[in-house]
């Protein structure tokens, strides 16, 4: 057994960034109220569709999958919020009712 | 993350060295501290704040909003006794975040068949201790019923900043091993931080169920809940 983080989200992304692979950081940066995931919780995604970690109890990763897609793309990283008072609530918010927010990045 | 940033990041953990990855937001600009002097030192010391306290969090600095990632070396998990229980609790170290090492000077005790891939100490344990440095990021655990290898180790913690110290054995065996530290001259809030009998309690019978309870209080010590 090894003694990496079952978490550590950022060298899996680094490992598949050295492997040729375009990688997007996803990273909770603040909730509100009862989210799943605390401040920190990171996803890592592929063009190839390669994905790791978690932002959410899996209630939003498909929107921020698409973001990060957007970004590997553009190179401009976005900011997205997630919760009950967004107009996307109802396509992709938290069935909890908490809220929160992911900062995605391309990675290198 | 630019790939310049993310090398230094990786070199960081690596070396065990605690670093804070500092994003300006929305716009994405990062930098690395405490080595990159070109962060103000309004965000430089929140963002020493937010290494202190091990927390990821957005923070207002002036006009602008940081986001701060601590990345601090790996808590450790120190266990005394290469015994049955050892061989369950370092099992399910590492899924909680925990490096750890086994001390026990008895050779045939801690053995890499043992013990596959952990690292291994056959030091007298207050030698180990003195070694291993406690600091506090980790969790010391005695585990082999004998005073004579116990004791010294948890004498050595005792000493340390270690944020759990838990010693295996019954209340009666507990209340043995207060009464000679008290001799040792260890006050009563440093005896307090022993804990003894170790875990907590859910009616653990098994190694694995003992080992569960010890990481669940570790954790509990260190999330500051109300069950440690």
């Amino acid at each position: 057994m090894n003694t990496v983080e079952i978490e550590d989200v950022l060298t899996v992304a680094a490992s598949w960034a050295r492997a040729g692979e375009r990688v997007a950081l996803a990273t909770v940066t603040q909730t509100w109220g009862s989210s799943p995931r605390p401040a920190g919780s990171q996803m890592a995604i592929t063009s190839s569709g390669k994905m790791a970690g978690s932002v959410s109890g899996g209630c939003i990763e498909g929107a921020v999958a698409e973001a990060g897609l957007k970004t590997i793309e553009t190179g401009i990283p976005a900011e997205l919020q997630f919760g009950v008072t967004n107009e996307r609530a109802w396509e992709v918010g938290l069935a909890c009712g908490g809220q929160v927010r992911v900062f995605v990045e391309r990675l290198g | 993350m630019t790939p310049a940033l993310l090398s230094a990041l990786l070199a960081a953990r690596e070396a065990k060295k605690p670093v804070v990855l500092a994003t300006r937001l929305p716009d994405g600009a990062q930098t690395l501290l405490p080595d990159d002097r070109s962060g103000s030192d309004p965000v430089r010391s929140a963002a020493l704040a937010a290494l202190a306290d091990d927390a990821t969090r957005e923070v207002a600095v002036g006009s602008e909003r940081w986001l701060f990632q601590p990345y601090n070396p790996p808590l450790r998990l120190v266990v005394v006794g290469a015994v049955h229980i050892a061989q369950a609790l370092v099992a399910l170290a590492p899924a909680l975040g925990f490096a750890a090492t086994v001390v026990d000077p008895r050779r045939s005790f801690a053995t890499p068949e043992r013990f596959p891939g952990i690292a291994l100490s056959d030091a007298w344990p207050d030698e180990a201790m003195a070694t291993l440095g406690p600091d506090s990021r980790t969790a010391v655990v005695t585990l082999t019923h004998d005073p004579k290898l116990d004791d010294p180790a948890l004498d050595r913690a005792l000493r340390s900043e270690a944020f759990y110290v838990g010693a295996l054995g019954s209340r009666k065996t507990h209340a043995a091993r207060l009464d000679r530290f008290r001799a040792l001259g260890h006050g009563e809030a440093a005896l307090a931080r022993i804990h003894g009998p170790i875990g907590l309690a859910i009616g653990a019978v098994t190694a694995p169920e003992i080992a569960l309870s010890v990481v669940a209080q570790i954790v509990a010590v260190r999330r500051r809940a109300v069950a440690a």
